[in-house]
């Protein structure tokens, strides 16, 4: 086996994509040096008396650009299907296109799907009118089935993501194994690491990671801060007050801080960790419980069962969150019992959940802060006032008509929160905070790679791009999303 | 306004005050004592010999009598031994005679405490590394506020034009990059001597060095010039710039169609008059609040920086005291850096009056 190019057979295609890059970036130049002239929308008389308007020098770059995009998007397309079809001959980005053609297939699934039907799918619909947070979608999408594909089903990896193998420390991508098993991936697309590990298969792994936490811990800081923040933007008075400085309490801590201070073994021995996330991690559960009872108090037959059968499965889900091993906070001088471990669904590493339970505390006092805003717009609003006339209960009032009128905002911002959040988790990584030092999270795996940065650069250059690209995808969507709720 | 300021100042206390005690406690909670008593004494301490030494530095008293006596208002403890030249205290070193020991020290008695990791007052390495990170955010505003509101103004001036679209995606893309990952990108790709820019540059004899810019900043915190800071100073200005220009240029389309600036222009002013004349002053308001309350941001990234770059101020200090224990010295750092917070926090509610007339305080 041979040392793979980057492009391999499709060397010949790097010429027109390179030429292509150049005429793009000259062309959207030339078009910003346009915009400041004045326009001239040069009018022509045809001979038949119509009146033709041309587009002028600007109407001309217009059309370059848009052309030049669309071919540039078919270069690409180019590598990744020839990629897909010819693998390791067409070079690295060949082979990693070939071991990600699952995740191609869910995303042109995806997409066919939601545009076929996108006028009966509502807010999600509407995305597909915009481009910018289609390609959004996309990112975003691509390492959701990423890490869903081969974090969960372990498909897409070449190697394993934590045995070494000899010969490959700080290899560069592309090389091949010294003397390869039957069957096993002849080469590491991506080199090795300092621990001679493959960094392609570590990358995949790792976002597995971040899209199983960043996600929830979102979620779960929205739960604390809607149900926090819509009261006391409601009620207003001595309420608010409270939870307001108890917010600006915990926002006037530098985050690092706060990690360094939460996040280290010696606190999660003393229990602290559980402490918060039996705290935190009730509110979906009162969330629930309010929203539905508010909804469904005055048909008391429907709302008992409802309310018995969803706080059941939701508490049960609750209980086993919070305990391990049967107990719900076990130090060495006390032990709070839990849920027994024959019923307990699932057990969470305590680095992880010390993690995940800070990033949410760290998270809610912000979404606490826009939500009370929302609320204290949309309280003096005439609906509200109808319902108040009508007799609703006060959180009928904040559930059912406060809530679904902020839902435009509250979603860009839950977007954009899940890129901060991922940042966060890779802040953790990156000073080595929480999770084991071998983790294939791309924090760690920076953190890992930055030692040796100037001599062998692709074991951090790989996560960071990643990184990076998801971040910017989550931006992207957020855009496309505030874009499309602001046409309503 | 006056009014204003001192209820402002009161509520700082009150959440300095709370902040400082949560720090306390968590610094102070048994596991992480023991860890100190560990690395400051021997490794194979048994649990005995961890708490006699706690005992006799008065770790083990409860918290808030602690947290009285790093404050300075009651006396600080003295652990009595049958040798009077071994008798240990918070307020002197061992050996003190008896009428030379102060009974109160602590902050308002303008002690600090003394560093266990750094062996030498906290007050002193705190305001040495503070000297430090002072000189890099003073570049890293030098570079930020400028070039943020360049891009802001020059994108909210003629809003949806091509400008407009290349610039908003230029700071959607630097909100996006954490310095962390776009620290790491600059030195593989300019400071590293065998990848990226540099070895090209070198070969065509374009820069005398080997590499075009230096990927650690410890040179700089003695003799700083453009090779070993700029690449600091770059990412965390990176970071923090897409969003205060995001700002600036929401600012920017709002203030351009108002009905004023249409006046202007049906008279018209020339469009760079209007936008410099007219506009900017206006514009300019909402992001100085932006700019003011982005400083304790910048906090984060001088911690990853200094990190990354391995110079050595205030955030290195930060990850040091708090990867040590180093109980004072971590108090420390944490009251300056809420300071900061709270300060910047009234600053840019005053400014906003100020700079507003809309706006007035009852």
């Amino acid at each position: 086996m041979e040392q793979l190019t980057w492009t391999g057979s499709l060397a010949g295609l790097n010429i027109i994509f390179l030429g292509l890059c150049v005429m793009l970036a000259l062309a959207v130049a030339m078009q910003i040096v346009v915009s400041f002239l004045p326009a001239s929308d040069a009018q022509e008389i045809n001979p038949d008396g119509t009146v033709a308007r041309r587009g002028g020098l600007a109407g001309g770059l217009n059309r370059a650009v848009i052309l030049l995009f669309a071919l540039l998007i078919l270069v690409v397309l180019i590598y990744i299907v020839a990629g897909a079809f010819m693998g390791p001959q067409a070079g690295i980005f060949g082979g990693m296109s070939q071991q990600m053609l699952p995740v191609w297939i869910a995303l042109i699934l995806t997409f066919a799907v939601s545009i076929h039907f996108k006028r009966r799918l509502g807010f999600y619909g509407k995305l597909f009118d915009s481009t910018v947070g289609m390609i959004g979608f996309a990112i975003v999408m691509f390492w959701v089935f990423t890490g869903v594909f081969g974090g969960l089903f372990d498909l897409l990896v070449t190697h394993d993501s934590l045995s070494q193998t000899s010969g490959m420390k700080n290899k560069l991508p592309g090389t091949p194994l010294r003397s390869p098993d039957e069957g096993e991936y002849p080469w590491f697309l991506l080199g090795g690491d300092n621990l001679a590990r493959d960094v392609f298969s570590r990358l995949i792994k790792g976002s597995w990671v971040v899209v199983q936490i960043a996600p929830l811990a979102t979620l779960f800081a929205f739960m604390v801060g809607i149900t926090l923040g819509l009261p006391a933007g409601y009620y207003g008075g001595r309420l608010d007050t409270i939870l307001s400085f108890l917010a600006n309490l915990i926002l006037a801590f530098p985050v690092i801080l706060l990690f360094y201070l939460l996040v280290t073994p010696e606190i999660v021995l003393t229990g602290i960790p559980n402490y918060m996330a039996v705290f935190l991690f009730i509110f979906p559960l009162i969330f629930l419980a309010v929203l539905l009872n508010s909804r469904y108090y005055t048909q008391p037959s429907f709302r008992t069962p409802l309310l018995i059968v969803v706080l059941g499965i939701v508490g049960w889900l609750y209980l086993s969150l919070v305990s391990t091993n049967g107990a719900i906070v076990a130090t060495d001088s006390y032990r709070i019992p839990g849920l027994p471990g024959m019923i307990d669904l699932f057990d969470i590493d305590p680095g992880v959940l010390v993690v995940f339970v800070s990033v949410v505390f760290v998270n809610s006092p912000t979404v606490f802060r826009i939500v009370r805003g929302l609320a204290l717009d949309i309280k003096t609003r005439d609906y509200v006032a109808a319902a108040q006339t009508r007799g609703e209960g006060p959180w009928y009032i904040m559930l059912w008509e406060i809530l679904p009128n902020a839902r435009g905002p509250l979603i860009v911002d839950f977007c954009l929160r899940i890129g901060y959040t991922t940042i966060l988790l890779g802040t953790l990584g990156f000073f080595g905070l929480g999770l084991e030092s071998e983790s294939p999270d791309w924090g760690s795996t920076i953190n890992a790679g930055r030692r040796l940065l100037s001599l062998y650069p692709h074991a951090a250059i790989a996560p960071a791009l990643a990184l990076l690209s998801l971040v910017l995808g989550l931006n992207l969507l957020a855009d496309g999303l505030r874009e499309e709720s602001l046409r309503d | 306004m006056g009014l204003f300021i001192l209820r402002r100042l009161g509520v700082m206390l009150l959440t300095a005050l709370c902040l400082t005690f949560i720090v306390f406690w968590l610094t102070n909670l048994y596991p992480n004592l023991e860890k100190l008593a560990k690395t400051q004494g021997n490794f194979r301490m048994s649990d005995e010999a961890v708490a006699s030494y706690l005992e006799s530095r008065g770790y083990l008293q409860p918290t808030v009598d602690k947290f009285g006596e790093w404050l300075g208002v009651l006396p600080g403890w003295v652990t009595e031994s049958e040798t009077p030249d071994e008798t240990l205290g918070r307020c002197f070193a061992a050996g003190t005679p008896v009428e030379d020991r102060p009974t109160r020290c602590g902050i308002l008695q303008g002690d600090w405490g003394f560093s266990t990791v750094f062996k030498e007052p906290v007050g002193k390495t705190v305001l040495t590394r503070l000297a430090l990170t002072g000189k890099l955010m003073f570049w890293v505003l030098m570079l930020m506020v400028p070039s943020a509101l360049i891009v802001g103004v020059l994108a909210g001036m003629r809003e949806g034009s091509k400008l407009d679209r290349s610039l908003s995606t230029f700071s959607i893309a630097t909100t996006a990059t954490p310095e962390y990952v776009s620290g790491v990108i600059f030195i593989a790709v300019l400071a590293s001597s065998r990848f990226g820019l540099s070895p090209l540059l070198a070969e065509w004899g374009w820069i005398d060095s080997k590499t075009l810019f230096l990927g650690s900043a410890t040179s700089a915190m003695k003799d700083a010039n453009f090779w070993n800071f700029f690449l600091p100073v770059l990412t965390i200005s990176l970071y923090g710039m897409g969003y205060i220009a995001r700002m600036t240029r929401a600012s920017m389309t709002e203030v351009m169609t108002a009905q004023y600036i249409r006046t202007a222009r049906l008279k018209g002013v020339k469009f760079s008059e209007i936008v410099l004349k007219h506009a900017l002053r206006n514009a300019l308001i909402a992001p100085f609040t932006v700019i003011m309350l982005q400083i304790p941001w910048l906090l984060n990234g001088v911690v990853i920086v200094e990190t990354l770059f391995n110079y050595k101020g205030f955030g290195w200090l930060l990850v040091q005291a708090a990867a040590n224990n180093d109980i004072e010295l971590l108090l420390a750092v944490s009251v300056v850096s809420v300071i900061v917070v709270l300060v910047t926090q009234l600053i840019s509610d005053i400014g906003y009056v100020f700079l507003n007339p809309r706006i007035r305080i009852s």
